[in-house]
């Protein structure tokens, strides 16, 4: 087969406008996942019960539906509550918000319970109170161990948001839809996505290395 | 040696049906150095940890200079008069030496960086380690973290000191580097309460010697007076395996 490359290049302005469409969803949608994903992941570890039984309930909706039945849920059912409909942006927004904090929840838990309890101890036994270790103890150790998983999930989110194509959110994956919509040069179009993201993500990919190894020297 | 720094009063702790601690009676009085001695297992770091409430005692009553430990309304304010000292150190890995040593007394007490800075760098000198003032813990020895971690318990001016088994993560040569510093305080008057297997240390600068064994304390006494002659049975057979 022919592979029209003028096609591409003819393209390539819209898609490359749509892939910053898509790194700003991502962003912003990790942005706010973390700090339900803070919240929540200490939530986990709560010692008042109905905190951690909401936190863990959450946590557990979340990784147990498909992102794409939770941007339905948001776009499709939560007007038929609200009363109004809910416009696209928000609707990505929110979506992947909710579902990237839960991941990072996780995150957040993990990379607490890995540091060594008698952090924690010392910390109370020197009469800080336990937010107070949290923070200055705890939480900057935690961190360091919690940037490589957090760029895995920056990642993820990043081809995940390609779904909010589905309610007409046009970020890269849905440009490149409307342009094959017009062209019907099917072959070219999506390589040229993949491309794209694949370019997206071994950028991010090398950037938290380079974050891991500066972090690392403390 | 006349008012009690530390007053004990039936202390119980159990896991489940497990009794950890069967009802300990302890007082230590002000400028006292008790050390306390005991088979693994018998309670003695959980009486230690309760004194501090890392362990939430299941019955009796801990007083500390006069105040009564309620649990976590008044916990922060019994922690800033008792420091403690861990086997493995804790030391605050992310932050230096001279870090870990200015953080409570700031957040806590609430002194200035500058003051901090200042008994910090007199207390590193004290423990023989003013020259690692910016070292990260992981570039010390275990004698010197667990330096470190005497002087950081010191920098909060506690009126007593609890050390649970300080010496028992050490090489060898390097425990009497830390049981020279406890020697120290123990001389400047620090009220101290001791857990360990030391019991060179326990008959140099103990003033008294607790034997516990199956949560309850089964004797006490000065230290010659226990080592040399034991009243129980046990106590003397615990002491012919370890000396």
């Amino acid at each position: 087969m022919d592979i029209n490359f003028s096609l591409i290049w003819d393209a390539l302005p819209l898609l490359l406008a749509g892939a910053g469409i898509t790194i700003e969803i991502t962003a912003l949608s990790v942005g706010f996942g973390l700090l339900i994903g803070m919240t929540v992941g200490i939530a986990r570890l709560a010692s008042i019960k109905p905190v951690r039984y909401f936190a863990n309930c959450y946590v557990d909706f979340i990784r147990g539906t498909p992102l794409l039945v939770q941007i339905f849920l948001v776009y499709f059912a939560l007007p038929g509550i609200i009363g109004h409909r809910v416009d696209p942006y928000f609707a990505a927004i929110s979506a992947c918000s909710i579902n990237s904090g839960a991941y990072i929840a996780e995150i957040f838990r993990a990379g607490i319970q890995s540091i060594d309890k008698g952090q924690m101890e010392a910390g109370r036994s020197l009469g800080m109170s336990w937010a107070q270790t949290m923070r200055y103890v705890i939480m900057p150790q935690a961190f360091k161990r919690i940037i490589p998983p957090l760029g895995n999930e920056f990642i993820a989110m990043l081809k995940d948001s390609s779904l909010v194509s589905v309610i007409g959110f046009e970020e890269l994956t849905r440009r490149g839809q409307l342009i094959i919509a017009r062209t019907y040069a099917s072959f070219e179009i999506w390589m040229a996505v993949a491309v794209i993201y694949l370019i997206m993500t071994f950028t991010v990919a090398r950037l938290v290395g380079m974050l891991e190894r500066r972090y690392d020297t403390k | 040696m006349n008012e009690a720094m530390i007053k004990i009063t039936d202390l119980r702790k159990s896991y489940g049906n497990l009794d950890v601690l069967k009802g300990i009676d302890l007082t230590i009085a002000e400028r006292e150095v008790v050390v306390i001695i005991g088979p693994s297992g018998s309670g003695k770091s959980t009486l230690l940890r309760c004194i501090n409430y890392l362990e939430e005692p299941t019955g009796g009553s801990i007083v500390i200079d006069g105040i009564p430990l309620t649990g976590e309304a008044n916990i922060n304010e019994i922690r800033k008069e008792v420091g403690m000292v861990f086997q493995r150190f804790n030391l605050f890995p992310h932050m230096t030496v001279l870090e870990n040593l200015v953080l409570a007394p700031m957040k806590v007490r609430g002194i200035s960086r500058s003051e901090a800075e200042q008994t910090a760098q007199e207390l590193l000198i004290k423990v023989g380690l003013d020259d690692k003032a910016n070292a990260y813990p992981d570039q010390l020895s275990g004698g010197q973290q667990q330096r470190v971690a005497i002087a950081r318990a010191l920098a909060m001016k506690p009126k007593a000191l609890l050390f649970d088994e300080p010496t028992s993560a050490l090489d060898p040569e390097m425990i009497n580097e830390v049981l020279d510093v406890m020697k120290s305080l123990a001389k400047e008057g620090m009220t101290m309460a001791v857990v360990t297997h030391e019991m060179g240390f326990a008959r140099e600068v103990g003033d008294r010697v607790i034997f516990v064994d199956g949560g309850v304390i089964v004797e006490q006494g000065e230290p010659e007076e226990v080592f040399l002659h034991a009243k129980e049975e046990r106590t003397r057979s615990f002491l012919s395996k370890i000396l």
